[in-house]
């Protein structure tokens, strides 16, 4: 028996942004695990100094352009934040809502066209197509809805150039999202179609025992706004997330890993959310849920396609449930008198808590920035995931590891052209 | 059979430093996907793929801007296995938003110390793939257009020259009939300097251009300037506009050079 491999993915396929994948195994151990990111760095928050409050959420949107909003959300809220800003209550409906859309879209393309294939043995989903066209039909039909809800809110799906600090360039009316009842009534059947085929895929026996960290709010499925909770007793507003979570540098990656100040990884996305907030998806949701085999706490990040297509009909139930409250606003956007200062802001990107911080001067000229997104929190956690996928399996062909261990990586969707662009952050004054 | 699969071209799609927004706009094209899957073989489309097929290639679709040593080995890698190479988007394009580094100061920088300076590696300068390799076709916009895409890859497919507007989003607006927000409202806007593409977007909701698709053919930056100036702007303002999406695009770039910042 060889005692000693090295099973070397360079280019991890299916996942947004430059990845590669490196293993050490040494008598029947795993010795090493990394996840390397060398998808190259753009220093986003040095360009963003200098540059003022208005500029700032159409900047931060090219960090992502499979979560623009998540960037632009909590870069608009941190603003408000600032300048002591609270937006009309419709205003505050329509970012849900486009919000739900950007889920709808993400999460879609995720579970059809990126996971999908690991469990149904195909590199991709268009080969996938051949012998599965009505699940590959169905998410490009779900899909498209998430982007037309996005488009018609933010004017097109990536990159929406709607959303500014205060609320929206122009509000829609009611007939224009009228329009997207029918659209979205037979999106929520589909997505419940999905439901019932990624429930009955294998799934290996893997669970964890995880710290789960999600945003938690008193009266709904928190997606924009909330308390910063965890499965270990964490319970914080979001202006203390920097007294919680520290990010590390490390040589393999281009990007920073973000752990607890005690140590440790955690997980952010899909699952940490249905975890700690199921109840708030409806006695409906958490039936279909039990029935699909997902209950929480649910452990096994396999599951989290599951997860990630509940939460996909429920932002189409969402959705619809908002546009019925719909009554546009009197103005769009509040007036904003920029004052200087510090806002901090979190939302749930459809990859997990995202953090952002902002300091601006008198006029709102940006001093310094600060974003932490999902994927270098998930990081620590993905590396500790593989260990312990590949200690289980250590017999088996490298070609089945290698599968195995992709498949692993991909349970956390990881948006690797996010995690990149926070190197300048780490910086200190010599 | 064999034969038949042979005479499909062949693509592939390339990641360089970018969102990758611009290819998402390939998986975003629903409709026209499993059409545009039938008509070519998608060689290397890691985002998309396990699947991973050497060159050479046919038509390389290239997203992103080259900003490390590595890349600039690696796109002449994929020039030479190419047919055709196709830029997608204001990263490869023009350097993309990133590009706002290259006026960084390179002093402070310097005096600023990583906590691994070590362990990153990265040029100076983000540079648009053309000034690296010679280019075939480029799409702009930051993101590009699925209609747009959609037309270069069937122009091509068909061996005719694709139909991709020069003129200004201005022209875009007045087919809308969107009202100009600069004369009726006073908003900046790039839209008269601005390639054509989007559609007009931003001023049918209710805001200027932002110049995401870079400058049009010959355009008059200065008297645009001058305007802004007229309006209201500050001239820090003003050098902002010109620097976004687009900042490194050579008009642009020239445009914000030449506004006297206090
Ligand atoms: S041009 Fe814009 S949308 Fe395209 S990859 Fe670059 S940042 Fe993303
Ligand atoms: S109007 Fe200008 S900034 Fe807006 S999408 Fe079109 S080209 Fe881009």
């Amino acid at each position: 028996m060889k005692t000693r491999r090295v099973i070397h993915v360079p280019v991890l396929a299916r996942v947004e942004g430059e990845g590669g994948l490196y293993i050490r195994v040494q008598g029947g151990r795993v010795m090493d695990v990394k996840l390397n990111i060398y998808e190259p760095p753009r220093f986003f928050e040095a360009f963003l100094r200098g540059r003022s409050w208005q500029e700032a959420p159409d900047i931060v949107a090219r960090i992502c352009g499979i979560c623009p909003i998540a960037y632009q959300m909590s870069c608009v809220q941190a603003m408000e934040q600032i300048f002591g800003l609270t937006v009309d209550p419709m205003v505050r409906l329509l970012r849900r809502l486009i919000y739900c859309g950007e889920w709808i879209e993400s999460h879609t393309l995720h579970v059809g066209m990126l996971h999908a294939p690991d469990f149904l043995g195909y590199d991709d989903s268009l080969a996938m197509a051949k012998d599965h066209p009505q699940f590959v039909q169905d998410v490009l039909a779900l899909k498209k809805t998430g982007n037309d809800l996005m488009g018609l809110l933010g004017g097109r799906e990536i990159h929406p150039v709607s959303l500014c600090v205060g609320g929206f360039y122009r509000a829609p009316t009611r007939r224009q999202l009228q329009a997207m009842v029918g659209p979205l009534e037979r999106a929520r059947d589909l997505a419940l179609r999905l439901l019932r085929r990624v429930a009955a895929f294998d799934f290996p026996d893997f669970n964890l025992d995880y710290e789960f960290v999600a945003l938690s709010h008193p009266s709904e499925y928190a997606i924009t706004e909330g308390r910063i909770v965890s499965n270990r007793g964490l319970n914080i507003p979001v202006t203390a997330y920097e007294d919680h979570f520290i990010e590390q540098h490390v040589a393999h990656s281009n990007a920073l890993h973000s752990i607890r100040r005690q140590g440790g990884s955690y997980l952010v996305g899909p699952l940490a959310r249905f975890n700690l907030n199921f109840a708030q998806l409806g006695e409906e949701l958490s039936k279909l849920a039990q029935e699909c085999g997902v209950s929480p706490p649910c452990r096994n990040p396999f599951r989290s396609i599951i997860v990630r297509m509940l939460e996909t009909l429920f932002a189409c139930e969402e959705a619809l449930r908002l546009i019925a409250c719909y009554e546009p606003p009197e103005r769009p956007c509040v007036d904003v008198t920029p004052r200087a200062g510090i806002g901090t802001a979190c939302t749930e990107a459809p990859r997990g808590l995202i953090y952002h911080r902002y300091q601006v001067d008198e006029n709102g000229n940006i001093l310094a920035a600060k974003i932490v997104p999902p994927t270098s929190q998930n990081q620590k956690q993905i590396e500790e995931d593989l260990r312990r996928v590949v200690d289980g399996m250590i017999d088996k062909s490298e070609a089945e590891i290698t599968w195995r261990s992709e498949q692993a990586v991909r349970n956390y969707d990881p948006c690797i052209s996010c995690a990149t662009h926070f190197l300048k952050l780490h910086l200190e004054r010599s | 059979m064999k034969s038949e699969k042979r005479a499909k071209p062949k693509i592939g799609v390339f990641k360089f430093a970018s969102c990758d927004g611009c290819q998402l706009t390939l998986l975003d094209a629903e409709e026209d996907l499993l059409a545009v899957a039938q008509a070519v073989e998608i060689a290397y489309f890691p985002e998309a793929s396990r699947r991973m097929r050497k060159g050479p290639f046919d038509i390389a679709l290239v997203e992103g801007s080259i900003t490390t040593h590595h890349d600039a080995q690696r796109i002449h890698q994929i020039r030479r296995a190419s047919k055709l190479l196709v830029t997608i988007g204001a990263c490869a394009t023009s350097g993309g938003i990133q590009a706002l580094r290259n006026w960084q100061d390179a002093g402070e920088m310097a005096r600023v110390v990583y906590a691994r300076p070590s362990y990153i590696s990265t040029l100076k300068l983000s540079t648009p793939i053309a000034e690296h390799v010679e280019v075939d076709y480029e799409l702009r916009g930051c993101p590009i257009q699925k209609g747009q895409l959609l037309e270069l890859l069937s122009a091509l497919l068909a061996g005719r020259k694709p139909n991709v507007p020069t003129y200004s989003v201005c022209v875009e607006c007045k087919r809308r009939g969107s009202v100009c927000v600069m004369v009726a409202q006073g908003i900046p806007c790039l839209g008269p300097v601005t390639q054509a593409g989007c559609g007009a977007i931003c001023p049918a909701y209710n805001r200027g251009c932002y110049g995401c698709f870079g400058p049009m053919e010959s355009p008059n930056t200065t008297a645009l300037s001058d305007h802004f100036r007229i309006l209201g702007q500050t001239p820090t303002q003003i050098q902002h506009a010109w620097r976004g999406m687009n900042a490194w695009a050579w008009e642009f770039r020239k445009a914000s050079e030449e506004v006297k910042v206090p």
